[in-house]
């Protein structure tokens, strides 16, 4: 189906069905529960997964497939959002062009900072990818102040000339964001018995965004095109004696890991219209080497799983304070109760990064190929211990006889 | 007038003159060995032929048109391939998938961006590279990483990427430098019935005189930079210069 | 003139901490040949080797002095810091005056430790993966020490002053007739910088130890044939690199207060200034460290921001890309280094 294979074709509906029902899964708990707290299923969380998700695939598509680490994909999303931005202050609220728009100036800024950087390779390219997205950062928080209100951000004002729509609403606020007059921000509220789950318009494009995306991605992966950047990451000498020029195939790699950028950062601008420089820093670039990693560099779902770990939990272990370790961990003694909460409170709460870099130097250490990887592990020991146990049994039988 | 047509090549590393004065025609079809001692020069030579180095003076010439300048993508799209010394091959990649990139080179060029058309929709790309892993007789391995292979294994799998190029020069690079005996042997009758069966040229960079006068009809000789001779093989078995320069040290 | 003279001095001290990250990278590089990406978290930890040594001569005791009242009538409660108690308030209160300079006796054990704890335990295992891994390896170690030093030390920059003697003003151009008001700490601060490089390369140069260790980052294995451990004296060298990064800190302290995002901020810049020295190259990476740290403080003078505004936040991106681009090896590099 859609010119996928049978396996791909499966993985894509799953992905579907998982983001398309997660207002219903991420919110097991009823609202009331003491449990509640750890329900993600609300829109702007859930945006942040799907947002992110598409950052990821296509970072994915630069690092897991051509092994080119760039340290600076952080910067086409802030170009990204700022375009889109841009188009909210001078078109309009429609989040279609602003979308376009993000996705065309990140894509130029790609081919431009990708033609410099891909000139090397190896640890120099990440050096320099870092270079530019920092003088980005620069640029954006202060030297190029007119176009990106510098330190403050940029945000919608009621001044703005909004050709296409309006300065102001009719009772003197400013506009919001809308899909051909859905507003974004529009939620539908669905309570079913103590459960409450909410259904919000914003999120729904996004999801249905990142699933294209994450189709276009695997018919990349499964291209001619996807099979030449594997072996530029296998063998850059091979490719040039076999006739083949790896820089446009890396440039192009580029470019199209920064266009995905830069439409994360116009959605991410489309559901709340205000870019801020912070979103080009490096380390901000780093959370989506940390993504893809952990879920796994080079595979299709890894990018996506990484990312909705690593969103998921950030706001989980931000949301948990030592009162709560207290409850969890009442059937202990008091004393060791205290020293549990002792040890645990370093890591949650503010301590959040904390857990993320240990996690991070763990699955670099021990599980190079990520969360994928160890499901594969995870799946292969069941496996071998099934066929063990099944051997067993049959040579249990096998006397009986 | 040969294809591949060396004239006055000259190359200098700081204070060493790597070659000089190298004349050198390789003629259609023929399997053309380049010998001679350590440090005479021989992959300094091999690497300006495929645009790895540029020579300081002289000029190469493949089919009438100088290769001098331009990339190696550039010199093997015009149909010089190259296999080295340690084979060079995608070791990520599966043994088809090595196998259908040089298809595609062949087929698409330097740059083609497909990138929404899926592998498995390649009927001829993948018939051409299931074919040549047949004849490579490697047609059981193709679902194989290529890293996982043996070292002949790997040194075959070049042989036919290069081959399913379709090139009009092979340049083999110490083919079987490292080999145990048998996988030399296997290997020179892989080459013997390249060049039997196909429209080939092959020049080939050898140290190994049993591999030498098994495959060559014509064989330079350098020293130091420089062709001592060039001749039949049975003319330099006897030529005393030659012994002088290569055999008496081997001997 | 004196506009000049005071912007190369300017750009000296900011260059000195360039040039010393910048050494402690490219040893590690040249002689292990891993990239490093916590060590500006060594920086930090440094710094921070300072601002706990000023905490601990600052801790006191309490004592109710009857003599003293607060505005209340009440007897008014003292601090005395241990220090000053057992060496009298004259010598204790200088040794707490001095908590940056004597923090460079406490820091250099602790940095090398931290180094040799860091080289065996975790880079060690690194030599054979890819550059990618090392980056990323390093990386999460760098946030783990960060959010580790802001866990026991907090967010918020922690002030550190110089000894009151090296804090205030000295007029470097009195000499030759100009007025080059200038810090006097940051006068200390280059010479302290000199001082170390020049004690790196001349142990590099003239001592056994630093014979082999050249001649390790030259060719690795034809030492590791000589029959030599060159891998405990890489270690060695790690600690080295470590113990330079963290005086490095040390003696920024008072220039900078050190805040726990030091480190990366400062390691994004002594990247660049390693590549644009020449990866690999110890020299060039002291070259280039002065050379940005001085461009860097020219591109802030006002008549050059009027002339092209915002310069100074990008002038060293810019010259970096730039010397990629004309001299891919660097000022200095040699050939083949992290190359493949």
């Amino acid at each position: 189906m859609f010119g996928l294979d049978k396996k791909d074709t499966s993985m894509l509906i799953i992905v579907a069905i998982l983001t398309l029902f997660a207002p219903f899964i991420l919110n097991p708990f009823p609202t009331e529960s003491a449990m509640a707290q750890f329900n993600a299923g609300y829109p702007d969380l859930m945006q942040r997964f799907v947002i992110f998700g598409i950052f990821a695939i296509g970072f994915n598509i630069l690092f897991g497939l051509t092994g080119y680490l760039s340290f600076g994909h952080a910067a086409f999303l802030g170009v990204g959002s700022y375009s889109a931005v841009w188009m909210f202050k001078l078109i309009g609220m429609n989040v279609i062009p602003a979308i376009m728009l993000s996705v065309i100036v990140a894509g130029l800024f790609a081919l431009l900072i990708g033609f410099v950087s891909l000139r090397r390779s190896g640890i120099y390219f990440s050096i320099l990818t870092l270079a530019f997205a920092q003088m980005s950062f620069n640029l954006a928080y202060s030297v190029l102040t007119p176009i990106t209100n510098g330190e403050t951000g940029l945000q919608l004002t009621l001044e703005d000339p909004r050709v296409l729509g309006v300065s102001a609403t009719a009772d003197g606020s400013i506009p919001v964001t809308n899909l051909f007059g859905l507003e974004m921000r529009s939620t539908f509220e669905l309570a079913l018995g103590p459960w409450a789950f909410q259904f919000n318009a914003g999120y729904y494009l996004c999801a249905l965004i990142m699933l294209a995306a994450f189709y276009l991605a695997i018919r990349i992966f499964r291209s001619p095109f996807g099979m030449m950047l594997r072996a530029v990451k296998s063998n850059q000498q091979r490719m040039n004696y076999t006739g083949l020029n790896t820089r446009p195939y890396t440039l192009a790699a580029f470019v199209i890991s920064g266009m995905y950028a830069g439409l994360a950062g116009g959605l991410m601008a489309s559901m709340d219209p205000l870019a801020g420089a912070e979103r080009m820093q490096w380390t901000a670039s780093g959370e989506v080497v940390l993504m893809t990693i952990l879920g796994g560099a080079g595979t299709l779902i890894g990018p996506v799983l990484g990312a909705g770990f690593i969103k998921y939990f950030e706001n989980i272990f931000s949301k948990i304070n030592d009162n709560v370790l207290h409850t969890w961990f009442s059937f202990l003694p008091d004393g060791m109760e205290d020293a549990v909460v002792f040890i645990i409170h370093p890591f949650i709460g503010k301590g959040w990064h904390l857990t993320l870099g240990i996690l991070f130097m763990l699955v670099v250490i021990f599980l190079p190929g990520g969360l994928v990887e160890g499901g594969q592990r995870i799946k292969g020991w069941l496996s071998r211990r099934k066929a063990k146990d099944s051997g067993k049994a049959a040579g249990e039988t096998n006397p009986a006889e | 007038m040969g294809i591949l047509e060396v004239k006055d090549v000259g190359k200098r590393f700081g204070g060493l003159q790597a070659l000089s004065n190298v004349n050198l025609s390789v003629q259609e079809n023929s399997v053309h060995a380049i010998i001679g001692p350590n440090g005479a020069g021989k992959s300094t030579l091999l690497n300006c032929l495929v645009g790895k180095l540029i020579p300081d003076t002289g000029s190469v010439m493949f089919d009438g048109q100088s290769v001098l300048g331009r990339a190696p993508y550039e010199i093997n799209q015009m149909g010089i391939s190259r296999v080295f010394q340690t084979p060079e091959i995608f070791g990520d990649l599966t043994v088809l998938e090595n196998m259908m990139i040089p298809c595609f080179a062949k087929r698409d060029g330097a740059f083609e961006l497909n990138a929404l058309s899926a592998v498995l929709r390649q009927k001829d790309i993948l018939q051409k590279a299931e074919h040549m892993l047949e004849e490579m007789n490697m047609a059981d391995k193709r679902h194989m990483h290529a890293a996982a292979m043996s070292r002949g294994d790997k040194r075959r799998l070049e042989i036919g990427m290069c081959l399913s190029q379709e090139p009009r020069l092979l340049l083999l690079d110490e083919p079987t430098a490292g080999m145990a005996r048998a996988d030399t042997n296997n290997t020179i009758d892989l080459l013997k019935q390249i060049s039997d069966e196909r429209d080939i040229t092959i020049a080939i960079i050898e140290h190994d005189m049993h591999v030498v006068f098994s495959l060559a009809n014509r064989i330079t000789v350098l020293a130091q930079g420089t062709p001592l001779v060039e001749d039949d093989p049975q003319n330099i078995r006897g030529n005393p210069k030659v012994r002088e320069a290569y055999l008496g040290e081997s001997a | 003139m004196d506009a000049i003279l005071l912007q190369i001095l300017n750009g000296l001290d900011k260059g000195s901490a360039y040039a010393l990250i910048a050494l402690g990278l490219t040893l590690i590089f040249g002689t292990l040949g891993v990239v490093n990406f916590a060590h500006g978290a060594l920086f930090m930890i440094g710094a921070f080797c300072a601002v706990t040594l000023q905490r601990i001569l600052n801790l006191s005791f309490e004592l109710v002095d009857e003599t003293q009242k607060d505005f209340l009538g009440n007897p008014l409660k003292v601090k005395t810091p241990y220090v000053e108690a057992w060496f009298g308030p004259d010598i204790g209160g200088s040794i707490i005056d001095w908590a940056v300079p004597l923090a460079i006796l406490f820091a250099i054990p602790i940095m090398i430790g931290v180094g040799y704890v860091m080289e065996r335990g975790l880079i060690k295992h690194f030599y054979k993966r890819p550059h990618a891994d090392q980056i990323l390896v390093t990386f999460g170690l760098a946030i783990v020490l960060q959010e580790v030093v802001k866990y026991f030390y907090g967010a918020n920059p922690i002030q550190t002053p110089a000894p009151d003697a090296l804090n205030g003003v000295v007029n470097l151009g009195a000499a030759i007739g100009m007025d080059i008001v200038y810090p006097v700490w940051r006068v200390v601060y280059f010479f302290f910088a000199v001082l170390i490089i020049g004690g790196i390369f001349s142990f590099l140069q003239f001592t056994t130890f630093g014979m082999v260790v050249r001649a390790g980052m030259a060719d690795r294995e034809t030492v590791g044939l000589l029959g030599i451990n060159i891998d405990r004296r890489f270690t060695i060298m790690f600690g080295i690199a470590a113990a330079v990064a963290g005086l490095a800190g040390v003696m920024y302290t008072p220039i900078n207060s050190p805040n726990y995002h030091m480190g990366m901020d400062f390691l994004v810049l002594s990247f660049v200034v390693v590549v644009v020295g020449g990866m690999g190259s110890l020299p060039g990476a002291v070259l280039a460290g002065f050379l940005l740290g001085v461009l860097e403080s020219f591109a802030s003078m006002n008549e050059i921001k009027s002339l092209i505004p915002g310069i100074d936040q990008i002038i060293i991106y810019v010259v970096a890309i730039i010397i990629l681009l004309t001299r891919p090896r660097g000022l200095m590099g040699r050939k083949g280094v992290m190359e493949d």
